[in-house]
């Protein structure tokens, strides 16, 4: 067993570190209070080859894989909280058409979304199907070489820039999530199509999510992603993506505030020494370092597992878990270390605190997880 | 065109340097590596030589242990066609004129029309490599170089140096070696894209013996000086407080961090 990360994998993830502290670090307050990325930024982001990390070459990828996804989304997570702006993008939305698609649709769509000329979106939560996502309303009906969509979305990441998004929509009720869920290639030119409105969110500033609203909107047949009724099964084969992703992310971001918190505790003095000199300081550090210790090596073996090839839902779930919920729990023992000064907007702790939360709602509730998990361990008794 | 970029593998100068009490070479435990900043001027030359005059073939040479591949796979993923790694356990102890001696016998040959270096590598800072390398190779060469243009058809370059208080403008005829200076250019990061298409590309070993040197030429036995000791000097910190009327401290401060602290 060797655990050693391959060296080109390192190269990326120093070079994506480097790049993160010249260019990212200086402009995360004033994304924070203008609640957009720079446009420039994004163009670079692009150009630098971080939208199309995972994806092989042919399609125009870096060819890095889920690991060095994973390796690249680390550091991203422990500069800003914008992760999931390339999260949606690759791990569910260019996903999506990676897992799902045919090889045209493939070479049609990929190159673009990786090169970051065209930004993706994975549109599956509705008002009325959240955890419950086979209880889709938005329907697709075949007429002649095209289908009619109706319905809505709500929550979509990147929903208000992106030019192709990931439609799923009922065209078999009967059948349900079953073979009644198609997923399509939406493009945000085609007509019918409307960007709603776009929501005020607790953290993840720069990041936006949007409603997506379907008027008879018009799509060409050719753009069913992959197979007529499979809809259901590529989102969630792009979710298990997804997931790992995440928690790459979540790694990144707790090993940043381990490393504030431990400066911190080692700079402030009260009763006349460094607060780090408290074992009940101490342990809180040892608690987090502990945990994202866990995390990133969960992360690396789940992403590993999949570049190799395997089926990972059961593991991808458990990681998206544990990582969330350790995320979390470091945020909030980073704020306790802190004090007062971690509950101040004026300093990033506060912030990180606010962003971490939704780790545990999106790409599936923690609940939705552990229904994942047990249905699993049920399945194999073991 | 062909250019050949001397680059150094050196201590991150980030890192805390130790020195094991009696030894003569730093601890290189724990030490992240980076390519001499100097030198990533004089790559990112190489690139902009390119993008300007087209069809330029670059090399990048590197003399160093194994490790040092990281520094060439970095001008790899930059976009350097080849490399070269120099290398060889009997280069143990060797100064900089071994150094140079040697990178100037795997560059003989080559063709280069221009070599590129930094002016000093980061951690021995001995400024010695770029010149002595024109010395062996019997080129021209022009140090700190700060702006530099080349007239493909002339086969001649034109270089500026800032100096203290004046500039200067040398025109040269290729094959020449240029150091580079601060002020250059900015160099850029890999494209992540690049640093996987470096893997399918080649990077040379050249050992002694490729090279054609003598063991008498190698190593400490080679070189022309020798390092007597090396230690981390003590800090002394000597803490200045002033007391008094903000009016009458902020300006003596000033002058402090001007005269005495140089940060000014
Ligand atoms: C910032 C943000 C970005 C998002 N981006 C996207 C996106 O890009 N694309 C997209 O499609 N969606 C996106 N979403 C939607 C997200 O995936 C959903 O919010 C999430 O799946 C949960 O659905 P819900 O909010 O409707 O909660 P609900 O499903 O209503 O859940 C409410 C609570 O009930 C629990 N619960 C529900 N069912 C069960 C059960 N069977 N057993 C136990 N507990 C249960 C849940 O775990 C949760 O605690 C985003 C959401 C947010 C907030």
């Amino acid at each position: 067993m060797d655990f050693t990360i391959p060296e080109d994998l390192e190269m990326v993830r120093r070079t994506a570190r480097d790049y993160f502290n010249d260019r990212i670090l200086p402009v995360v307050d004033k994304i924070e209070e203008e609640d957009e990325i720079p446009p420039e930024l994004i163009k670079e982001l692009a150009e630098m080859g971080f939208f199309g990390l995972p994806f092989p070459e042919k399609y125009g990828g870096v060819g890095i894989g889920e690991l060095g996804y994973c390796l690249v989304l680390e550091e991203l997570g422990a500069a800003a909280p914008f992760g999931n702006l390339i999260g949606a993008h690759t791990g569910i939305g260019a996903m999506s058409i990676y897992l799902g698609g045919t090889e045209e649709q493939k070479m049609k769509y990929l190159p673009d979304l990786c090169a970051g000329k065209k930004i993706a979106a994975f549109g599956l939560t509705e008002p009325s199907a959240g955890s419950d996502a086979a209880n889709l309303q938005t329907t697709a009906v075949r007429k002649g070489d095209k289908f009619i969509i109706n319905g809505s979305k709500q929550w979509i990441t990147n929903g208000n820039i992106a030019d192709v998004i990931i439609v799923y929509a009922v065209t078999d009720k009967a059948l349900g999530a079953r073979g009644g869920v198609t997923a399509f290639i939406v493009e945000k030119t085609f007509p019918g199509f409307k960007v709603g409105k776009i929501d005020q969110k607790m953290g993840l500033r720069g990041s936006h999510t949007a409603e997506l609203i379907f008027e008879d909107m018009e799509v060409p047949a050719e753009n069913v992603l992959g197979e007529f009724g499979a809809g259901f099964v590529t989102a969630m084969k792009a979710l298990d993506v997804g997931r790992i992703g995440l928690a790459g992310g979540a790694v990144g971001g707790a090993q940043k505030l381990l490393e504030m918190s431990i400066q911190w505790a080692q700079q402030r003095v009260q009763f006349g020494q460094p607060i780090a000199n408290n074992q009940a300081i101490q342990w809180m550090l040892v608690d987090m370092a502990t945990k994202i210790h866990a995390a990133r090596l969960m992360t690396y073996n789940a992403a590993w597992k999949m570049d190799q090839g395997q089926k990972c839902t059961r593991e991808a779930a458990m990681v998206k878990l544990y990582a969330s919920e350790m995320a979390c729990e470091v945020a909030d023992m980073a704020v306790q270390i802190h004090g007062g000064i971690g509950y101040m907007k004026e300093y990033r702790i506060e912030r990180a605190y606010r962003d971490t939360r939704i780790l545990k709602i999106y790409e599936g509730t923690n609940e939705i997880q552990k229904l994942v998990i047990a249905r699993e361990l049920l399945k194999a008794g073991k | 065109m062909k250019v050949a970029v001397l680059v150094k593998h050196v201590p991150d100068t980030e890192t805390r340097i130790q020195v094991k009490p009696g030894d003569k070479k730093i601890n290189e435990e724990g030490v992240t590596y980076i390519i001499s900043p100097f030198d990533e001027f004089a790559m990112e030359e190489a690139l902009l030589l390119r993008e300007r005059l087209g069809d330029v073939q670059i090399t990048a040479v590197a003399l160093g242990p194994q490790k040092a591949t990281e520094a060439l796979r970095t001008c790899l993923a930059l976009g350097a066609d080849d490399a070269i790694l120099v290398s060889d356990p009997a280069f143990e102890g060797a100064d900089a004129y071994v150094t140079a001696k040697a990178l100037a016998a795997a560059l003989k040959g080559g063709n280069y029309d221009l070599i590129l270096a930094g002016k000093q590598a980061v951690d021995d800072d001995a400024a010695y490599v770029g010149t002595a390398v024109a010395e062996f190779l019997d080129l021209p060469v022009i140090n700190l170089v700060t702006k530099l243009e080349v007239n493909k058809a002339a086969g001649t370059a034109v270089a500026a140096r800032d100096l203290d208080g004046y500039s200067q403008v040398i025109e040269v005829k290729l094959p020449a070696v240029f150091t580079a200076q601060k002020g250059l250019n900015n160099p850029r990061l890999p494209a992540l894209m690049g640093i996987m298409k470096a893997k399918k590309k080649e990077i040379r070993t050249l050992n002694a013996q490729a090279l054609g040197l003598a063991p008498n030429e190698l190593g400490a036995e080679g070189a022309k000086v020798e390092v007597k000791e090396m230690f981390v000097p003590s800090k002394a910190r000597k803490n200045k407080v002033l007391t008094g009327a903000p009016a009458e401290t902020a300006p003596e401060l000033v002058k402090l961090l001007a005269e005495e602290a140089k940060v000014l």
